[in-house]
């Protein structure tokens, strides 16, 4: 899993790109929650046009994310996903958790 | 005429991907669409990673996994020699996990469930799991 962030005061975008499984839980989560308490972030959106395959493992990340966030006062967003990861977003009921972001766009740094 | 395919491997999460690949190339043989065969690698996926976590407690331990067509189905036995699961019905309710502190979505017997037409665990606590799933595929079609 590769992730390439960038941030501004404490907004960020992470870009990830790769497979989203339990392989790579662990990892990404360490980079996700090092951006999110060094770098002060209480608006992550998470772009994942780059996410090729996805499963519940990953699932548990983005949720995870999300509760570290809500806990900070904070929100996640998600964008890009494809159809076969958005179906596993919906099935888990996330949008409900996290504002889904339109796959071009992106917010202004 | 049926087709078989049966692997083992070591119970690590390097192996996972490797699994659901070696699945979705196997399958691949029906002529599935794109996104049959997507539903087939997630579900896989989902199975294998609960050997690991779950049944071995990653510790580690071996995988097997039999796959096999015929006519247009395809069936995968998921098994795993490990602590087995106490309550089956529990372990699949959405968004229960045994494990949260591993930050386990809980989802994937759903997920699992959602992909595939039929999916069936067996289990002995102590003993180890397996997990059978099938799933028709469209096979090819003439839209002609």
């Amino acid at each position: 899993m590769q992730i390439r962030s960038e941030t501004v005061g404490t907004r960020a975008v992470a870009r990830l790109t790769g497979e989203l499984d339990h392989h790579c839980a662990a990892e990404t989560r360490a980079a996700l929650d090092a951006l999110i308490t060094h770098s002060g972030i209480v608006e992550l959106e998470l772009d994942l046009t780059g996410v090729t395959f996805m499963d519940s493992s990953g699932l548990g990340v983005i949720l995870g994310r999300y509760r570290a966030l809500s806990r900070r006062g904070g929100r996640l967003a998600l964008r890009g996903a494809n159809k076969h990861v958005d179906r596993i977003l919906r099935m888990a009921g996330v949008y409900a958790l996290c504002e889904r972001r339109d796959a071009q766009g992106g917010i202004e740094l | 005429m049926k087709n078989n395919l049966n692997a083992s491997f070591s119970a690590i999460s390097q192996n996972e991907s490797l699994a659901r690949t070696i699945a979705a190339a196997f399958a691949a043989q029906l002529n599935p669409t794109i996104e049959e065969l997507t539903d087939i690698r997630t579900a896989v996926s989902e199975a294998v990673t609960n050997a690991i976590i779950h049944g071995y407690s990653n510790r580690g331990g071996t995988v097997t996994m039999n796959c096999s067509v015929e006519g247009s189905v395809f069936s995968v036995d998921v098994i795993d020699t490990g602590r087995g699961i106490d309550d089956i019905e529990l372990a699949m309710q959405p968004f229960y996990t045994s494990a949260p502190e591993l930050e386990r979505s809980g989802m994937g017997f759903s997920v699992m469930q959602a992909f595939m037409d039929e999916v069936k665990v067996r289990s002995m606590p102590g003993y180890g799991t397996t997990v059978s799933m099938k799933k028709r595929v469209s096979a090819v079609r003439d839209d002609g």
